[in-house]
C-alpha cells in the first residue's frame, strides 16, 4: 500500500491541488492586487498604490459596520453556542421522539439565507407593528436583535448536532465515576463533561465567529443596511461599496475593505483556535 | 478489489471536478481571443437560417444586457425574429430589478461581454465612459429625432436614448367621480390637497383612500427618492437657470415636504408601515380600487390597462403639482434614463452586428411595432413594449400616458424635465430615501431636518466624491 502511494501520489494530489490553485490561490492573489488598483472591471485595472486603503479606513460607514459586526459576533456566538449546547444536553437524554426533535431543530439550517431573511422580515415587522414600534428598516437596534434571533434560529440546530456528537463521545465510565464519587450534576457538567467537550466547542466557536463576520444574505434580506447604513455588517458594507456606488474609484475601495476584513477575520479566528485548543484535554 | 474500485472512483471524481474547473476557466479566458462565433444559447437557433439565407454571412453576434425586466419577453422575441431574418445570433439577458449595475460589472469582465448595454444618464456614464463606442456617424444615431436624446460630450456620442417616458400621478377616474370630482378640478397643488384630504375624511364612507401606499421598500422607493425629488430640483434649476450643480440649495424643500405629507397621510396604510410596502403592494392597491391616485410612469401602462385591469377610459395621468411655478402650464415629467451604449471593447464584427441590430430595431416595421405597440403588437400576439421612442420612423405609441404627454405639450404645457439624472450618486438617493422613510414614520421637524440634510449636504459631499476623487 505504501509503495503504491509513493508511486501514485500525484494522481491523488495534483488534480485537487490544481483546482485549489485555480479556484482559490489565483483569485486570492488577484483580489489582493486589485485592492491597490482603480478599476471598473477586473480585466483592466490601473495600479494606484495605497490610496484605496486610506479611503477605506477613513470611511465612517466602514467603522460603524466594524463595531456593529463585532457586537453582533459577540452576542450571536454566545447565544448560538449556549442555545446549541442546551438543546444538545436535552436531546441526549432518553426522551421519546428525540430523533424527530433533532431533525426539527436541524432543519432551519437547510433553508437559504435570503429566504430566511425575507420570512423573518415579515414576521418581525408584523410583531413590531403590533407593538407600535418602528419597523426593522427604521431602527438599527431592532435590526440588530432581529438578525441575532434569525441567526440563532438558523444555527442552533447545526451546533446542536456537533455538541450531541461531542456529548455522546464522553465515556459513560467517566460520568459514572464522578457520580459515584459524589459529584453534583453541576459539578459533573463543569468538571467532567465540559472539558471533554472542548474539541466540539473549538469547532463551534470557530464556525459561529467566522459565520458572524461573513454574514451577508441574511443582512441584505432582513434590513439591507437600513436606516442609512446603520445596520450594515462588514460583508454587506463591502458589497455595497463595490456595487452600490457609481464611479470607478469605489471598486478598488471595496476591494481594499475586503482585504482588511480578511485580515481581521483570519487574525481573530487564529487567536480563538489557539486559546480554545489549549483547553482541550486528552482522555 | 473493492478497495481498489473505491480508490479508482475517488480518483475519477477528483479528476473530474478538477478538470471541469479547469475547462470552465480556460473557456472564459480563451473565448476573448477566439473568433466571436456566438453566444452558446443563440448559436443553436442561428445555425439553420444562416445557411439558408446564404447571402448575409453572419460574422458577428449581439449580446444585449437589458435593463427593463418588464420588457424581457418582448426583447427575447425580437431577438429571435432578428436571428431568423438575418442569421445573426442575438442574445438578450435581462438583469433582475435593481441588479443591473452588479450584473453589468460582472458581465463586462467576462470574455463574452455584452455588446449592447445601458446607462441611466450622465452620472451612470461616469462609470462606463471608457467602455462606450462613439456612436456619431452610426445609422441609429442618424435616426434620432433630436440631439437632446443623446449623451454627447465633446462631440462624442456615448449613448442614445431609445425610449422617452413620462411620469405623473395616475388617476382612477371612476373612483374620483364617485368622490364627486373630476380631473379638471385638479389644476394645482392646492386643488390636489383639497381633493385628497376630502377623500381621506370620507374614506370610511367611500371605501377607498386618496393615494396608494408610498412604499419605501427598495422595489418602490425610487418613485419618491428619485422621481418625486426631481420636482424640487427641476424648479430650482429653472430658477437658477442651470442644468446641473455641484451644490443644491433646496429652495423648494418646503413644497417637497408638503407633497410628501400629502402622500403619506392620505394613503391606504399608516405612514409608519411604509418601509415594508413594496411596488407590488402599491400597484395592487390601485388595481383593486383601494385608492384614486398612484404616482408612477408610462412604463406602468401595461400593468394598469389591459385585460382584467382598467381600460383607457378609466385612467388618466396628471402632473405632479408641488405648488411651485406656473402650475396651470405644468406638464408631465418627461425624459429618459435609458441610453443604449455599445461596448467598444467588443470585436469589430460584433460592434458592426450590434449597430445593425440597433438600426433594425428603430427602422424595421415589425420591430417598431413591437417597441411602440400595446396589446397584440408582437408577432406572437403578446403585448408590445408600448414605448414612445425618439426615432424618425417611429409610429405613434399606443401608450395612453405617452399620448397624454404629447397632448399636454401640444396644448402649450411645459413638460418637467428629468433632472434626477444629475443627482450626484445612487448613495445620495439611498440616503434621501432612508431619511424620508424615517420622517414618514415619525413626522417631526427634527426628522425633516434629516431629510433636508440628506438632500442638501449630501449633494455637495457626494458630488465632490463622484467628481473629485
Amino acid at each position: 500500500m505504501k509503495k503504491a502511494l509513493k508511486k501514485y501520489w500525484p494522481i491523488f494530489l495534483l488534480p485537487t491541488f490544481a483546482a485549489f490553485i485555480i479556484g482559490f490561490i489565483i483569485p486570492f492573489i488577484q483580489g489582493v492586487y486589485l485592492a491597490f488598483c482603480q478599476f471598473t472591471t477586473v480585466r483592466d485595472a490601473t495600479f494606484i498604490g495605497l490610496s484605496n486603503f486610506s479611503r477605506a479606513i477613513s470611511d465612517t460607514t466602514f467603522h460603524h459596520a466594524l463595531w456593529y459586526n463585532i457586537a453582533f459576533v459577540i452576542v450571536s456566538t454566545l447565544a448560538i453556542n449556549l442555545g446549541g449546547l442546551a438543546v444538545a444536553m436535552i436531546l441526549t437524554r432518553a426522551i421519546r421522539g428525540r430523533n424527530a426533535y433533532r431533525t426539527v431543530f436541524f432543519m432551519p439550517n437547510l433553508i437559504g439565507g435570503i429566504v430566511l431573511g425575507y420570512i423573518w422580515q415579515i414576521l418581525l415587522n408584523c410583531v413590531l407593528s403590533l407593538l407600535e414600534k418602528p419597523l426593522l428598516a427604521l431602527d438599527a437596534t431592532a435590526g440588530f436583535w432581529g438578525l441575532v434571533i434569525l441567526m440563532c434560529w438558523q444555527q442552533i440546530g447545526y451546533m446542536m448536532v456537533i455538541y450531541i456528537a461531542g456529548l455522546q463521545s464522553i465515556p459513560d465510565a467517566l460520568v459514572e465515576a464522578s457520580e459515584i464519587d459524589g459529584a453534583t450534576p453541576l459539578q459533573t457538567f463543569f468538571k467532567v463533561k465540559l472539558p471533554m467537550l472542548m474539541p466540539s466547542i473549538t469547532i463551534c466557536l470557530f464556525l459561529t465567529i467566522t459565520n458572524g463576520f461573513k454574514l451577508f444574505d441574511q443582512n441584505m434580506a432582513l434590513t439591507a443596511g437600513q436606516p442609512a447604513h446603520q445596520s450594515e455588517l462588514l460583508a454587506y458594507n463591502i458589497y455595497y461599496t463595490f456595487y452600490g456606488r457609481s464611479g470607478p474609484q469605489w471598486r478598488g475601495i471595496g476591494q481594499a475593505k475586503a482585504v482588511i476584513f480578511c485580515i481581521i477575520v483570519v487574525a481573530i479566528s487564529l487567536i480563538q483556535l489557539g486559546v480554545t485548543r489549549k483547553k482541550e484535554v486528552q482522555q | 478489489m473493492k478497495k481498489r474500485l473505491l480508490a479508482l472512483a475517488l480518483v475519477a471524481a477528483l479528476a473530474f471536478s478538477a478538470l471541469s474547473a479547469c475547462s470552465s476557466t480556460t473557456d472564459e479566458t480563451q473565448a476573448g481571443t477566439a473568433a466571436p462565433t456566438s453566444g452558446e444559447t443563440a448559436a443553436g437557433e442561428a445555425e439553420t437560417p444562416a445557411e439558408t439565407e446564404g447571402g448575409t454571412a453572419a460574422t458577428g453576434s449581439v449580446y444585449y444586457l437589458n435593463f427593463k425586466p418588464e420588457q424581457d419577453a418582448q426583447w427575447q422575441e425580437l431577438a429571435q425574429i432578428y436571428t431568423e431574418e438575418t442569421g445573426v445570433p442575438v442574445t438578450v439577458t435581462t438583469a433582475a430589478s435593481g441588479t443591473y449595475e452588479t450584473m453589468l460589472t460582472s458581465e463586462m469582465a467576462s470574455s463574452d461581454a455584452p455588446t449592447l448595454f445601458q446607462v441611466n444618464g450622465p452620472v451612470g456614464l461616469n462609470s462606463w465612459r471608457d467602455y462606450c463606442y462613439d456612436l456619431s456617424g452610426s445609422a441609429v444615431y442618424g435616426e434620432l429625432t433630436s440631439d437632446d436624446y443623446a449623451l454627447i460630450e465633446d462631440g462624442t456620442v456615448y449613448g442614445i436614448a431609445y425610449v422617452i417616458e413620462s411620469y405623473g400621478i395616475i388617476v382612477n377616474q371612476t373612483l374620483l367621480s364617485e368622490a364627486g370630482y373630476t380631473v379638471d378640478d385638479i389644476q394645482s397643488f392646492a386643488d390636489l390637497q383639497t381633493v385628497a384630504e376630502d377623500i381621506t375624511a370620507r374614506s370610511d364612507e367611500l371605501g377607498f383612500a386618496a393615494f396608494t401606499s408610498a412604499g419605501m421598500d427598495s422595489s418602490s422607493d425610487w418613485r419618491f427618492k428619485t422621481h418625486l425629488a426631481n420636482l424640487p430640483i427641476y424648479f430650482e434649476y429653472q430658477e437658477r437657470g442651470i442644468t446641473s450643480t455641484d451644490a443644491i440649495e433646496g429652495t423648494y424643500l418646503d413644497n417637497f415636504r408638503n407633497m410628501w405629507d400629502l402622500y403619506i397621510n392620505n394613503s391606504t396604510c399608516p405612514p409608519a408601515e411604509l418601509t415594508a410596502k413594496t411596488a407590488n403592494d402599491s400597484l395592487n392597491e390601485f388595481l383593486n380600487g383601494q385608492a384614486v391616485f398612484y404616482q408612477n410612469g408610462s412604463w406602468e401602462y401595461a400593468n394598469v390597462v389591459g385585460e382584467g385591469k382598467y381600460t383607457d377610459a378609466d385612467v388618466t395621468m396628471i402632473p405632479i403639482y408641488i405648488g411651485v411655478g406656473d402650475e396651470a402650464n405644468q406638464g408631465l415629467c418627461t425624459g429618459s434614463e435609458n441610453y443604449w451604449c455599445v461596448n467598444k471593447n467588443a470585436s469589430e464584427e460584433d460592434i458592426q452586428a450590434t449597430l445593425d441590430f440597433m438600426e433594425w430595431c428603430v427602422t424595421d416595421e415589425t420591430a417598431l411595432q413591437a417597441m411602440t405597440g400595446g396589446e397584440g403588437a408582437m408577432p406572437s400576439g403578446g403585448a408590445g413594449m408600448a414605448f414612445a421612442i425618439p426615432f424618425k420612423q417611429a409610429p405613434e405609441s399606443s401608450n395612453l400616458f405617452v399620448a397624454l404627454d404629447a397632448q399636454m405639450t401640444a396644448e402649450g404645457k411645459t413638460p418637467v424635465s428629468w433632472n434626477f439624472t444629475t443627482m450626484p450618486s445612487e448613495e445620495w438617493k439611498n440616503m434621501l430615501g432612508s431619511a424620508m422613510a424615517v420622517y414618514a414614520a415619525d413626522q417631526t421637524d427634527d426628522n425633516w431636518a434629516g431629510v433636508v440634510s440628506a438632500f442638501v449636504d449630501n449633494w455637495a459631499s457626494e458630488y465632490a466624491l463622484a467628481n473629485g476623487g
